[in-house]
């Protein structure tokens, strides 16, 4: 049977902004599904409030809608689009959630939009923990004993007849949010009540523990014939008790028979066909390999991390065929677009190993605590493949750029055991330091297979240190995926000279296909990986071609932004016939997929692995500006080995990065900067401190405990920052500014054509100075700022974008005091905002800066002016808080945040709102507000109140706070003095918003931490920043009483 | 110590790779063949299909969790040589009872690991396969030697199921089912799923006349896996005809007997299919199994004679896959549905053979 008939036009559902256990995967999947569909002549209308996916984009889909994620949203689009099909499995737990209440609530029905591909039955019967055992019973798939607990009756009676350890899941969560593991009666009842706050069901699984048993994933897939297969499979090395998310993940397995091996996919197979999924699903099973026996631990029905990964492993297009069988088509109908020749009904040989690393975010959050388990807390990933598990995990290690902190030999087995983010390093330096196999295993109870391999990498070190070092040493620890620097600093030597003596030897690498059948069928699909083996697959072409640097696993401060970068970079290059190579090793992206450039290599992004591929392909230039900081710190080393830097050149990167000579630049122009200095002691620091006058933003050069930028009030501060967070010397000054406080921060982001600079727009902070610029809420175009101050900031732009010979992207942030313009740094790359100020005006900024890059000039472009918008965009952040036990939700110049989102409207205030919904926040529209501020904000706080009260709030406020707020507000008590106080009305469900403005400096306030903990686990919002409280009250004023707007994005348009 | 062993093997195209050694010191020629499963090695590699054959395996890792006697498809080692990227000396599974590297020694059967097997690979699915020959060795070797003992080699004039078949009917499983097995080196795991559907199984040596298997009462026969050319068996898939009134099934090599017996002929695959990923379209169900394969022959459609159906396509080159008599209850599939490396989608078909009882 072809394509089904009757259905041509498709919503498909994002998964929204970026967060903990959601990342660029979706964009990834969604993007490839959206391809997909549009292949088989169907029109797709996309909806995800998150800018920086590719999904997204115009090229994409066929219309767009950056709306909020909401059951009230989609139906308005729904009304308006009247799509035929909806597919729900491809925008994540979010998508999967949203699809379910559209159905429940009869939307889908109302206005006939079916549910293609995996429907709502089998959604929820592996969705739901009753369901889902009630199926595996019948299928006879031993499941561990549990209970779906709706009450903590229900729960209670199930532990005391188990007894601890139990796992605790909260049903439809995300990631798994808020499980875990209770080992005595406290913590089962913390989780429960956690649980049950944080499900939208309020039901909480409590399971038996299979802790220690091996943890296996498949990646099924099945069509409406019946027809099944199995993608891959993959093997966690940490075992049960540690999310797959947050495991080191090698594929295929490793460690299983071929009998066990058939015995999980069959029993998958059983499981999809009795789900009746049409489309991917993963199944996760554990096994305890003494006996051989195992148990069906989860089912995903839906594209998962997993699955994004599995894709990326096998070269297997996961969503793109999924996205077809939604239409109806049949596994042997659809074909294999790797190798052009089979069908997609076959299951992939590897002839490599895949290892996956996560990125965890503990180096921005030193204080959250760095135990890993049932609940996911990385940010993202890392893939590498070789075609032993020792060099993929050389390469995975080095990929992941994690600074990894020394471990003191007495921590090693709180490591091991916990276990935390550093278990992988901790066990390396065990073998090093000696330590048995035998007990490593019995701390950690990762299978002695993998810990051979661990040893064996680890002995490596040893024995370069031993051993002769010749060339057959070389070769061995190549082939072990050592990189030069790892062996150079072993040995004793500089990087740069072990690579000249590998090169002497003839030891270098080559690359090989990943093209989903072991070789067996020749492929067309130009996908690569490294290795030190004998024959070179890659044959580089005689075209023009360019290599884009790409940003590898997604992390605080560089995410998917970066990654939508390099895609459209990779798109430009291919309309102007340039060959595009992308060098990237974040297997949850775009980038990497196989159709997003012309060539594409999954490597580390060091110097030396960028290098072999430059070095092998001969590009005429590469692209660094795209890929974050991780691609720009390679630029002076490649322009230094002679690679030609395109693009702006190192000269004005160098500028934009050393303070001094930027300060001299300023100078020369005659543009301000807040007043600064550098401090090589702590004596110097505090006279430095005391000339520029207090408040002052400080940050280390070096930084050692995770602990970057503060903003400190008085001298005490200073000198506690530096005494326990940063290490200060001639070599690692600390740097001081001038803090300007009470002011605007905006931001610019432009292209420059070494002759003048585009600005695609002035973008407004809603929050006053002092919060980084990545969790601030953006508005474009200005709120506050003057019409001359604008134009100032442009003039401005204009001479630094000219004077750093910018070619290609910068971005440049400004803070306005008194009209008063402070220039805060200049950015002579791609920056975050990019793809948000692109579907803000409806430019393809980074599409245009490549062509820039490539030679052409703006005003042959067309782009002269600033575009004036006759919308506001707002950009809405997202953060990880709730997925970090222990850390705080305060906002300052460290950047905390995972994602954002966009919301478009007419007025500031209700695009405002929509960034706010966008991003997740679930607004009251009555109900009770607490209000807790800081001195300086309790003062103006009285009209906040009173127009809370105005819109049929409750106003409750902290006894301080209260005095300012005059009359009909709620009292409550401080946490210590008893109840009513926030959190016993929160948890009464009587407070449903809080504003919580912290205190100055990072002085632990309990009672705060408290307070916005509380808010975060029951799911409410919590606002802590005076101005973004102003905004919301504003805004939730502007929308009272009104309908929401929905708009495709290229009508609100320049 | 195993670790010190060198070992070379040269393709008969002159091609030559150098590496480690493990299982016996020696020489072996054989035709060399590649297998794209990734688990499963003691299951080939005691697969009798692969006599006469220097197995490659795609995956890379090879011998993780060692050797175990559950796992073996017959007594012994079959092919005459392994070649492997890493082979793990150390195994790590509960029912691991040697390293591979020792099972092989025990069974003179050499290896070599260390080599760039995916190389190897594309030049066997790029000329075909060819002669090989592999040595383990100490010292020294002359690969010229090697070279030309490779050239000597002529793989398709060899019967390598008079090797491999019983030497006397043997018994299996106390089942009321009686079903003959013709005996060209099957898998055991052909004979557990007929037992474990009821049927007692006798197998009988390849070359037995019909008439002896008759006297012997069976309800039904099953043609058996084996390797080699199926043209060296004229005689043997002629006699096939005289129990065509019996429900029969054929596997793999029992497919082109089959289809021989009929008067088809079969011809060779330029590198054969081997693996466990294969699609097989069932064209009456328009449903597709995942199948393990293993031939280097296939049934040549265009002489299939009107008598037969094609039932079963490959989903990758369209060869037979599976042929069924339109009238008899004779049926026989290319793929080995009793899995053994691979997958077990098709198990299926035994509870049909044995339905038909």
């Amino acid at each position: 049977m072809p394509k089904r008939k009757g259905i041509d036009k498709v919503l498909v559902i994002g998964s929204g902004p970026i967060v903990i256990g959601q990342s660029a995967e979706f964009d990834y999947s969604g993007s490839q599904a959206c391809a997909s569909l549009r292949a088989e002549g169907v029109e797709v209308v996309v909806v995800n409030s998150n800018p920086a996916t590719i999904q997204t984009d115009r090229e994409i889909a066929d219309i767009v809608y950056t709306e909020p994620l909401r059951a009230d949203f989609l139906e308005q689009i729904i009304e308006r689009e009247k799509p035929q099909g909806l597919i729900a499995t491809m925008g994540g737990q979010t998508g999967l959630n949203l699809a379910k209440e559209l159905h429940d609530s009869g939307i889908l029905r109302k206005h006939g939009v079916e549910l293609l591909g995996t429907g709502i039955e089998a959604i929820e019967t592996a969705e739901d923990r009753g369901k889902f055992k009630q199926l595996m019973q019948r299928l006879g798939e031993p499941i561990p004993q549990s209970v779906a607990a709706n009450s903590f009756g229900e729960a209670e009676e199930f532990a005391r007849k188990h007894g601890f350890p139990l796992i605790l899941r909260p049903a439809f969560t995300l990631g798994g949010t808020g499980g875990g593991i209770a080992r005595d009666w406290e913590g089962f009842r913390h989780l429960m009540e956690l649980g049950f706050a944080l499900s939208p069901t309020h039901q909480v699984l409590v399971e038996e523990s299979v802790l220690g048993w091996g943890e296996f994933e498949y990646e099924v897939m099945r069509d409406s014939y019946d027809n099944c297969i199995t993608i891959c499979n993959m093997e966690n090395i940490d075992p049960m008790g540690v999310h797959t998310g947050e495991s080191v993940v090698v594929a295929p397995s490793q460690t299983l028979s071929d009998d066990e091996h058939q015995m999980l996919r069959s029993a998958a197979l059983r499981i999809i066909r009795a789900l009746g999924i049409e489309g991917g699903c993963n199944i996760q099973f554990a096994v305890n390999q003494k006996t051989g026996e195992y148990v069906v631990v989860e089912v995903n029905p839906r594209l998962s991390r997993s699955s994004a990964l599995a894709s990326k492993a096998t070269g297997y297009p996961i969503a793109r065929v999924a996205a077809k069988i939604a239409l109806g088509l049949g596994l042997h109908e659809i074909q294999n677009a790797v190798t052009r020749s089979t069908p997609a009904a076959f299951e992939p040989s590897l002839d490599y190993v895949v290892v996956k690393i996560p990125r965890w975010p503990f180096d921005k959050m030193p204080e959250a605590s760095r135990v890993i388990g049932t609940q996911m807390k990385s940010t993202g990933e890392t893939m590498a493949i070789g075609r032993t598990f020792e060099e993929a995990f050389g390469k995975a290690l080095r990929s992941i750029e994690m600074k990894v902190p020394p471990i003191r030999k007495e921590d090693i087995r709180h490591h091991l055991t916990a276990p935390t983010d550093l278990r992988i390093y901790a066990i390396l330096q065990a073998f090093k330091a000696g330590m048995g196999k035998e007990e490593i295993h019995s701390l950690t109870g990762i299978h002695m297979w993998f810990l051979d391999r661990l040893e064996a990498y680890a002995k490596m070190e040893l024995r370069l240190k031993r051993e002769v070092f010749g060339r057959n040493l070389l070769y061995e620890a190549k082939r072990m995926g050592y990189s030069d620097e790892q062996i150079a600093r072993i040995v004793g030597h500089e990087a740069e000279m072990i690579r000249q003596m590998r090169k002497k030897a003839g030891i270098v690498p080559v690359y090989k296909m990943v093209d989903t059948c072991a070789a067996e069928f020749e492929a067309s699909t130009p996908y690569y990986y490294s290795t030190y083996e004998n024959e070179n697959e890659s044959k580089p072409s005689s075209r023009r071609k360019v290599v884009i640097i790409g940003s590898g696993p997604i992390r605080i401060g560089q995410g998917i932004e970066f990654d939508y970068c390099c895609c459209h970079a990779a798109f430009a290059l291919r309309q102007m016939g340039i060959e595009s190579i992308m060098i990237n090793n974040n297997p949850e992206t775009v980038s990497t997929d196989f159709d997003t450039s012309d060539r594409l290599y999954f490597e580390p992004l060091t110097y030396e692995d960028v290098m072999n591929v430059i070095e092998h392909e001969q590009p005429e230039g590469v692209i660094v500006q795209f890929g974050g900081q991780t691609s720009i710190n390679l630029a002076q080393k490649l322009h230094m080995a002679g690679v030609r830097i395109l693009g702006t050149q190192i000269e004005g990167i160098d500028i934009a990065e050393d303070r001094e000579k930027f300060k001299a630049l300023l100078h020369e122009l005659g543009i301000l900067q807040p007043e600064n200095a550098t401090a090589a002691s702590e004596e110097e620091a505090v006279a430095a401190a005391s000339k520029i006058g207090y408040p002052v933003v400080v940050r280390p050069s070096y930084v050692i405990a995770g602990r970057g930028m503060q903003i400190v009030h008085d001298e005490d501060q200073l000198r506690r920052y530096i005494g326990e967070a940063v290490e200060v010397s001639e070599k690692r000054p600390v740097l001081i500014d001038k803090y300007i406080d009470r002011a605007v921060e905006c931001e610019i982001d432009g292209v420059a054509d070494g002759e003048r600079l585009f600005v695609g727009g002035i973008m407004e902070h809603v929050e006053r100075a002092g919060v980084h610029s990545g969790d601030a809420n953006n508005v474009v175009p200005c709120v506050k700022l003057k019409p001359e101050v604008q134009r100032k900031i442009l003039e401005y732009s204009d001479k630094i974008a000219l004077a750093l010979g910018t070619v290609g992207a910068i971005n440049i942030q400004y803070v306005v005091q008194n009209d008063v313009i402070y220039v805060l740094e200049a950015n002579p790359r791609a920056s975050r905002t990019m793809p948000f100020l692109s579907k803000a005006t409806g430019i393809p900024l980074v599409k245009l800066a490549t062509q820039v890059i490539m030679g052409r000039k703006l005003h042959e472009l067309g782009f002269v002016e600033m575009p004036k918008l006759r919308h506001y965009a707002v950009k809405g952040v997202v953060f990880p808080f709730l997925k970090l036990p222990g850390s705080d939700s305060v906002l300052g110049p460290e950047m905390k945040s995972t994602g954002e989102s966009m919301g478009c409207d007419a007025e500031f205030s209700l695009a405002f709102m929509k960034a706010l919904l966008g991003a997740n926040l679930k607004i009251p529209q009555g109900g009770g507000v607490a209000i807790s501020l800081k001195d300086g904000d309790k003062e103006r706080a009285a009209p906040l109140a009173q127009k809370l009260q105005e819109l049929g709030y409750e106003v409750y406020a902290t006894p301080t706070t209260a005095t300012f707020l005059g009359a009909n507000v709620r009292l409550l008590k401080k946490i210590s003095d008893g109840e009513p106080n926030i959190i016993s009305e929160i948890k009464k469900g009587r407070i449903r918003m809080v504003f919580n403005t912290p205190k100055k400096g990072r002085v632990a306030n309990t009672d705060g931490f408290k307070i916005r903990r509380a808010c975060l686990e029951n799911g409410i919002p919590c606002i802590t920043n005076f101005e973004a409280c102003e905004a919301l009250v504003e805004a939730l004023a502007a929308s009272r009483g009104k309908k929401p707007s929905i708009r495709r994005i290229d009508e609100y348009g320049a | 110590m195993q670790g010190e062993l060198k070992a070379v093997l040269v393709l008969s195209d002159g091609s030559v790779f150098f590496g480690k050694g493990f299982g016996a010191t020696g020489r072996r020629v054989g035709e060399i063949v590649f297998t794209t499963n990734m688990t499963g090695y003691e299951e080939s590699l005691t697969d009798p299909s692969y006599a006469g054959q220097i197995l490659v395996s795609t995956y890379p890792l090879i011998g993780n969790y060692g050797t175990c006697s559950e796992w073996c498809e017959s007594r012994n080692l079959q092919v005459e040589g392994y070649c492997v990227r890493q082979l793990c000396g150390t195994p790590r599974h509960e029912k691991s009872s040697a390293s591979l590297s020792k099972r092989m020694e025990e069974e003179g059967i050499p290896g070599i690991w260390g080599i760039d097997t995916r190389l190897l690979v594309r030049t066997i699915r790029n000329a075909g396969v060819m002669p090989a020959c592999l040595s383990v060795y100490e010292k020294e070797e002359d690969t010229q030697e090697l070279l030309e003992m490779a050239q000597r080699l002529d793989y398709s004039k060899i019967n390598f199921v008079e090797k491999v078949s019983v030497g006397k009917a043997t018994a299996y499983g106390n089942g009321g089912k009686k079903v003959a097995l013709i005996d060209y080196g099957v898998k055991m795991g052909i004979i557990r799923e007929l037992c474990n559907r009821g049927c007692e199984v006798t197998a009988f040596p390849f070359n037995t006349p019909a008439e002896e298997i008759l006297s012997f009462c069976p309800r039904g026969v099953l043609v058996s896996n084996g390797p080699g050319d199926p043209a060296l068996l004229a005689k043997e898939s002629a006699g096939l005809r005289r129990l065509r009134h019996l429900p029969m099934f054929g596997i793999c090599l029992g497919n082109q007997l089959i289809a021989q017996s009929a008067g088809a002929k079969t011809f060779k695959l330029k590198f054969g299919h081997r693996g466990g990923n294969h699609p097989v379209l069932d064209i009456a169900a328009g449903k597709v199994a995942i199948t393990t394969q293993n031939h280097g022959f296939a049934v040549d459609e265009k002489s299939l004679p009107g008598e037969f159906v094609v039932t079963h396509r490959n989903l990758i080159d369209g060869t037979v896959e599976g042929i069924a008599h339109r009238e008899l209850p004779i049926f026989a599939v290319q793929y080995h549905p009793e899995a053994n490396p691979g997958p077990c989608d098709s198990k299926g078909l035994f509870d049909r053979f044995v339905g038909m009882l």
